[in-house]
């Protein structure tokens, strides 16, 4: 296999999750290799977002093991995640609409400058490095002194993900980043995800779209039912394949393993 | 056709844009209205813009003022602090209370604003933590300080005699009453804190979608009670100037400072959804509130008509408001 030698940035072991009666995970496992986009598939409510969120820090797992950059991780909290190397772009993509762009971007790591306890907001910074983080990543929006509320669905996904990538973050975890776009914005985001494996970082990207997910990543791991059923190199499967094993159609291995 | 003609040409477009953007006046709509009310009222009175006038209107606005700011820091997290049509009055009691028992100026200022600040603390905390709207909450907290305040002074008027609040209503550096003084340092520390800090960027988070700050690692609940502190701690501040204007501490409830503060809030652009708003706005409301009374009293309209002007002029303005963007 092409791409086989990299070595995994992220390890999901048997993780748990329910919420009161309902098991959203149960047992889940898989993982992500370093400087690759590795991508999860499965049908509504199959339990995606949840696992991506006990990745994320928004929830705890009941049980299992997340090993993170080869140390078993256990946050309580989307911060510790992040200081971790973690970063998520949701899929209400976490953006203030009545705040500005630069605004968001620097969304709880304001720059500041001052004197011992007393600083303020160095707002033209923010601003200049707002641009910057846009620029470099090839988006363009009118002015980063805008209101997120102004811009289209396609630019906010590009704000979210710069604000994502702008940390020296280790692993991206982006939840069906183009599901509420059209084929034109959606086509740029996915340049902007391949943009940035190019530039070294490690994805994981939820999608419902196969087509995409052949297009994009290096490994996909398929979801049903609270479990992982079954991973497959990317450029060894199929999207008939890939439907199968969503639908659960192949009973043969209902619980069959992934060859990453 | 020249660079400059070009440069001129868009910014000419660009300034016309903004003007007939309705949003644009709905934002700045108190002050607007403020230099309107202050237009009209000095062609219909004489007296109107006098300096003495127009220097009382500042002094009676300066307690407002206060509050617009401490009713802002709540609404602006989407939230709404009810308790303020009694926490002054339960702080003024306080200062009464001591004062009466040679407690001390200081040490009665400082019960009042503590005593204050607490209720505010407290509201954001059963909000927050025990998730129960701002409405209801700061609701049950007006009855409560309403209740306080009556029992702490046995619901009995006191008059204050204190030479330092004595000094803090008529004293004034030049033109400008400490009162009046009190309330700008209070609307500059009120824009700072919510452009210029960390804290301030949280706060229009948390107001404008709490999920989204959440998920940014922004502690919600600390941002809510700390708003709520802020809004006790000004009525507190604005108990403590009530006493001092009126030399005395009264136990009965002033529903027209929960009013109007709301009111200059609504006036000032604040959005009450959250997320959206200003400081200089609700404290121009404020003040448009005040010369609103002053001119109508002025013109000798009796003062029944008082409430029904600022009522309308909320409504007015609140319709103004949808035309944000
Ligand atoms: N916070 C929550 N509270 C209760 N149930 C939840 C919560 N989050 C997810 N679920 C449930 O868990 C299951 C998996 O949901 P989710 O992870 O969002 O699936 P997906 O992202 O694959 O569509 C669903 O049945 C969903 O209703
Ligand atoms: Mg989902």
């Amino acid at each position: 296999m092409a791409t086989d030698d990299g070595s995994a940035i992220l390890q999901v072991e048997e993780v748990a999750k329910h919420f009161g009666n309902v098991v959203a995970l149960e047992g889940a496992s898989m993982e992500a290799k370093d400087g690759e986009i590795t991508a999860i598939v499965g049908d509504n409510g199959a339990g995606k977002s949840t696992l991506i969120k006990c990745v994320a820090g928004v929830h705890l797992p009941d049980r299992g093991r997340i090993v993170f950059g080869g140390e078993v991780v256990r946050f309580s909290s989307p911060e510790e995640a992040r200081r971790a190397g973690i970063e998520t772009v949701y899929q209400n993509l976490a953006l203030v609409d009545e705040l500005t762009i630069w605004q968001n971007l620097f969304l709880n790591r304001e720059i500041k400058r001052g004197v011992g306890p007393v600083s303020f907001l160095d707002r033209k910074a923010m601003a200049r490095r707002s641009e910057e983080m846009l620029s470099r990543l090839d988006i363009h929006i009118p002015s980063v002194h805008a209101r997120v509320r102004r811009l289209s669905g396609g630019q906010r996904q590009a704000v979210a993900i710069s604000r994502a990538t702008g940390w020296g973050s280790r692993l991206i975890v982006m939840d069906e980043p183009t599901a509420a776009l059209g084929v034109k914005e959606s086509g740029r985001v996915e340049e902007l995800i391949l943009r940035l494996r190019e530039e070294g970082h490690s994805l994981l990207v939820i999608s419902h779209n196969f087509d995409q997910v052949l297009r994009l990543s290096d490994q996909i791991w398929v979801m049903r039912q609270g479990r992982v059923v079954g991973g497959r190199r990317t450029s060894e499967t199929t999207g008939d394949e890939l439907v199968a094993l969503v639908t659960g159609a192949n009973r043969g291995e209902p619980d069959e393993e992934g060859e990453a | 056709m020249s660079g400059g003609t070009v440069v001129r040409g868009w910014v000419g477009e660009a300034v016309g844009r903004r003007l007939r953007d309705p949003g644009f006046w709905a934002e700045r709509a108190a002050i607007f209205a403020l230099i309107a009310v202050v237009v009209v009222f000095g062609i219909l009175s004489p007296n109107f813009l006098t300096v003495g006038n127009l220097e009382a209107v500042l002094l009676a606005g300066a307690i407002l003022v206060v509050l617009a700011v401490g009713q802002t820091y709540a609404v602006v997290t989407a939230g709404i602090d009810l308790s303020l049509g009694a926490t002054p009055t339960l702080a003024s009691v306080m200062v009464g209370y001591v004062v009466g028992r040679e407690g001390g100026t200081l040490l009665a200022c400082l019960l009042a604003v503590l005593v204050a600040t607490t209720f505010g603390v407290l509201s954001g905390l059963v909000i927050s933590k025990g998730g129960i709207t701002d409405f209801i909450v700061t609701l049950g907290a007006l009855s409560v300080a309403t209740g306080l305040a009556l029992l702490i002074s046995d619901g009995r008027p006191v008059e204050v005699f204190d030479p330092f609040l004595l000094t803090l209503a008529t004293g004034s550096i030049g033109p400008i009453a400490y009162l009046m003084l009190l309330a700008l340092v209070v609307a500059v520390a009120g824009h700072v804190l919510m452009f210029h800090t960390g804290f301030g960027t949280h706060l229009l988070a948390t107001g404008g979608d709490k999920e989204a700050a959440r998920n940014m690692g922004v502690n919600v609940d600390r941002v809510k009670v700390t708003a709520y502190a802020i809004s006790g701690f000004l009525a507190g501040v604005a108990g403590i100037m009530l006493t001092a204007r009126v030399g005395s501490a009264e136990p009965a409830v002033n529903t027209e400072f929960l009013l109007n503060s709301v009111a200059s809030v609504v006036l000032g652009g604040v959005s009450l959804f959250g997320g959206r708003g200003s400081v200089a706005g609700p404290v121009a409301g404020a003040l448009l509130l005040t010369a609103l009374l002053n001119g109508l009293t002025l013109l000798g309209v009796s003062e029944y008509w008082q409430p029904v002007a600022v009522g309308s002029v909320v409504i007015l303005s609140a319709f103004l408001t949808r035309y944000q963007r």
